[in-house]
């Protein structure tokens, strides 16, 4: 029993040396992560030179100036005001994109972790792929396929689907949610594998001797198991879709299919209304957090439940 | 009827619409980058209709081929300047902070820990944005362009190394290093004699990653680059996308595709070999998805 005394003080000895082999790690995220945050925010709730027209940020918190939250605010709840409208497109766009890549993505996943057999290995590499290759070239891709006689007019038209070319690139939401869907749905595929190939398979025996059809052991064992990897590959391609700007920059060019992301460009990188800008992030990044949290909750809420 | 009812319920049947499903689901993953690669090989100025074959975009023509443009092959090698630095730098930071944060259990552990992990889910723009505003408006020392760029690349990436080197961690547990203090190590020593090569192959592999993501990055490169000298190859693509007259962009993305897929495939022999050398077996490529799947952003 002395020993373990001995140990405990050892133990909290060492505590010092892991810290310290943590702290450059440590240091950087609160020097480039941490800080930048705050910069955001005094950015946002700073004022605007009025000669030069560059954001004079407020450093202190006392005298934060809210007139850029006012401005997005209003925008916001304003019905038919641009930020309203780009905000309801971007939900609209996310959750429409999330759908189709879960459609996609489960029932891939299901099939490598389940069926692969000898083929797993090929298959594999077939799902990571997409992760080596650069994600603009992939939109570029369908930039190539997409033009007015790119091969995509050519098959539809061979087909008798259209009786002429179509401009894909104009402004279509169709096209800017094919893009997300490509671009988004390997982020999906390779967690829901993860999880799926771990899923112990004398559950789905179990099932079956009990008299479940496939379906039936598939819809009551092997779907509720895998709800938190579904969440998980659902906040996984969300976040980052809602800060996209590229794929429609990319796939329309249009005002008509402008996301929330691409008014952050606008109003970050145009120069006279940066505090409008940051204080856009500020609000995206409160709204994700309600997400994020939602999320954590309905996670640990499932595991609850399974270890019951 | 029946038959059909039979095989549906047959336990030991092939899933045929999932085999189907998942074949379509590759077909349509992985055409259009062929299309994209075929056509980087016209002889013609066309980006959506085949054109016979060539090297004009890649090195003949004089004034628009990737290897005579300067703004292509600039990009290419700011590029891979960035993943080299990212790589060399985010390593040994991220693998230090996932054995400090893995065995560090005293007070602002937790908090340490969930800020690593919240740069995982805040969306790029977010960090962009941030990040152009510290250096513009606090840390002015740094200047746009590729140290800001790189700082932003070391920041996203850490928290991959963090996670593929702790999950590791928590496979080998305490007991090596244990052993190594009772033999008269001292606690340095025992990191680096004991645990150290036990995890070379996740860090063979965060190297991978670090490698890869830092060459897939758009928006941080983007927002941080000080003009078209340090755009990066994303950025391009970005920028001149959809006015591109020829198809040397194509030639510059297949190029970088090459490039990544190289490099990978080098770094996943190598992690391969490490660990057989190392006594650990099982399915390579398996595992490595599952790896990749615990970093996935």
């Amino acid at each position: 029993m002395s020993d373990s005394n001995r140990l405990v003080g050892q133990e909290r000895r060492s505590d010092g040396f892991w810290a310290c082999l943590a702290l450059p790690g440590v240091g950087w995220l609160a020097l480039f992560f941490l800080l930048p945050f705050y910069v955001i925010l005094c950015v946002a709730f700073g004022t605007v030179d009025p000669i030069f027209q560059t954001p004079s940020p407020e450093w202190n918190p006392l005298a934060w100036n809210t007139a850029a939250f006012e401005f997005v605010f209003e925008g916001l709840f304003t019905s038919g005001a641009a930020f309203q409208t780009v905000f309801v497109r971007t939900l609209a766009y996310v959750a429409i994109a999330t759908a189709l890549a879960l459609l996609i993505a489960y029932p891939v996943a299901y099939y490598v972790a389940r069926y692969g057999g000898r083929w797993k290995g090929l298959l594999l590499v077939g799902l990571i792929a997409p992760f080596f290759i650069s994600y603009l070239m992939r939109m570029l891709a369908w930039i190539n396929l997409l033009q007015d006689d790119g091969w995509v007019n050519d098959v539809l038209v061979w087909v008798g689907i259209l009786d002429a070319p179509r401009n894909w690139l104009d402004g279509r939401a169709s096209s800017v949610i094919l893009g997300l869907v490509y671009g988004y749905v390997p982020f999906m595929i390779l967690p829901l594998y993860a999880f799926l190939d771990r899923i112990d398979k004398s559950l789905l025996e179990a099932a079956r001797d009990l008299g479940a059809s496939p379906f039936q052991a598939f819809r009551m064992v092997t779907l509720p198991l895998s709800m938190p990897a579904i969440l998980a590959g659902i906040v996984i391609i969300a976040l980052p879709m809602f800060g996209d700007y590229y794929t429609p920059d990319l796939l329309s060019q249009s005002p008509s299919t402008s996301m929330i992301g691409n008014q952050i460009v606008l109003y970050i990188q145009g120069g006279q209304q940066i505090p409008v800008g940051a204080a856009l992030v500020v609000v995206l990044m409160l709204f994700l957090s309600v997400l994020m949290g939602y999320y954590l909750y309905a996670t640990a809420r499932a595991q609850r439940r399974l270890g019951r | 009827m029946t038959r059909l009812r039979d095989w549906w319920a047959n336990p030991w049947g092939k899933p045929r619409f999932l085999v189907l499903y998942t074949a379509l689901y590759l077909v349509w993953s992985i055409v259009p980058i062929l299309v994209a690669i075929r056509f980087s090989f016209n002889e013609g100025r066309s980006r959506s209709t085949a054109q016979g074959w060539s090297l004009r975009w890649y090195t003949e023509d004089p004034d628009l081929s990737v290897l005579n443009d300067p703004a292509l092959s600039s990009a290419l090698v700011q590029s891979l300047r960035l993943a080299v630095i990212a790589a060399l730098v985010t390593v040994p930071l991220g693998v230090a902070l996932a054995i400090g944060l893995t065995r560090w259990r005293g007070r602002g552990a937790g908090t340490s820990r969930a800020v690593s992990l919240a740069t995982l889910v805040t969306p790029e723009i977010v960090m962009g944005t941030a990040l152009l505003l510290v250096f513009v408006h606090l840390l002015t020392f740094v200047q746009l362009g590729t140290v800001a760029q790189a700082i932003g690349h070391i920041t996203f990436s850490l928290v991959f190394v963090v996670i593929i080197v702790r999950g590791r961690l928590l496979a080998i547990g305490p007991q090596y290093e244990e052993a190594a203090r009772d033999l008269g190590a001292s606690q340095l020593q025992a990191v680096r004699l004991a645990l150290l090569p036990m995890l070379v192959p996740a860090i063979v592999a965060s190297g991978i990653i670090v490698f890869a993501i830092s060459m897939d990055d758009f928006v941080i490169s983007a927002f941080l680059s000080s003009g078209t000298s340090t755009d990066t190859v994303p950025v391009r693509i970005y920028a001149t996308g959809r006015t591109a007259p020829t198809p040397a962009l194509n030639a510059l993305a297949t190029l970088t595709l090459a490039l990544t897929l190289v490099i990978a495939l080098v770094g996943f022999l190598l992690w391969r070999a490490v660990r057989a050398t190392r006594g650990q077996t099982g399915s390579t490529v398996g595992e490595f998805a599952a790896l990749d799947a615990e970093s996935v952003p």
